[in-house]
């Protein structure tokens, strides 16, 4: 681990994985019908959750916030094979992925 | 500029214009190519943190799996996508205050950060390297929580089969137990039939 450059510190990255994390909420808010882009934003938000992690992690010269964005990354990679398993069981049923109508549990 | 702080504005501005796009692009599949050049970008960024097996693992992992996976659910599903994109005018102000109040949150946090500084824990360990330092902690300090990473990815595995597997009926299968149980008796019978009369079953 070499850690950071003295140029670029801690609050550089700090501030990409919240641009990140913003566009990946905001995603989420102007695709609510699309529920591809909403997961790919998920993925995006969780991206950033990954930056924070890492970049903390070489800045404190200690490894586990590393390790913990790995099991982010498990988290995520099984969330998106689910949530795609369940995107095309619903196609299947409904033809269609417009999730806004997708009340049909509603009791 | 120092040829590091050139790399990472490069890189985290290719990042963030990219994931811009991933959330606006009209077709889906351009979102899924963008969200790859998203997380390559953001594996730069870990290359530059000196976080080389994290950046490797998510070009493995994210452009080689997750990508591939979106990319096929986004070409076989048959879906109009412009249809999809009706509500996003609509929601546009909304998400847009939300968006903007995140970042000025985070934004200030960073600016903290910057003022007051974080303090390093422990001196940078020399000629170890990076993922052999991972790999130090990961099976002694973090074994069961490997474990258990371990099992999440098995119950999604089995969620997703068992989600998308259809039983068609009328489908001839193999039945291999009751083919090796089949014996003398129950798999061949001797009939007698009466000279110019055939067998009906």
């Amino acid at each position: 681990m070499t850690g950071l450059p003295s140029a670029i510190g801690l609050p550089h990255y700090l501030v990409v994985a919240a641009m990140l994390f913003t566009i990946g909420v905001f995603g989420i808010f102007v695709n609510r019908r699309n529920i591809i882009i909403v997961l790919m934003a998920i993925e995006l938000i969780l991206l950033a959750v990954n930056i924070n992690l890492v970049a903390f992690s070489s800045y404190l010269h200690e490894v586990t916030g590393q390790i913990f964005a790995m099991f982010v990354l498990t988290v995520a990679a099984a969330e998106a094979a689910v949530g795609l398993a369940i995107l095309v069981t619903f196609f299947r049923n409904k033809g269609d992925i417009a999730v806004d109508q997708a009340n049909v549990m509603k009791g | 500029m120092d040829l590091l702080a050139l790399a990472f504005y490069v890189l985290s501005a290719i990042a963030v214009l990219s994931a811009l796009m991933v959330v606006s692009a009209r077709n889906p599949v351009h979102s899924v190519l963008f969200l790859i050049l998203t997380f390559f970008s953001s594996a730069g960024l870990f290359v530059l943190l000196g976080a080389e097996f994290l950046a490797m693992l998510l070009v493995v992992v994210y452009v080689g799996a997750v990508a591939v996976l979106f990319l096929f659910v986004v070409m076989m599903l048959d879906v109009d996508f412009s249809s999809l994109r009706q509500g996003f005018v609509r929601y546009l102000p909304f998400g847009a205050v939300v968006a903007l109040i995140l970042a000025i949150e985070m934004g200030l946090t960073a600016a903290a950060v910057a003022a007051r500084g974080a303090k390093p824990l422990a001196a940078a360990p020399a000629g170890v390297s990076n993922t052999e330092q991972i790999g130090r902690v990961l099976y002694t300090d973090y074994f069961y929580y490997f474990q258990a990473a371990g099992l999440v990815l098995l119950v999604a595995m089995i969620g997703a089969i068992v989600l998308t597997l259809r039983h068609k009926p009328g489908v001839k299968r193999q039945d291999i137990a009751a083919q090796t149980a089949r014996t003398e008796k129950s798999g061949m019978r001797v009939v007698t039939p009466a000279t110019g009369q055939g067998i009906v079953e």
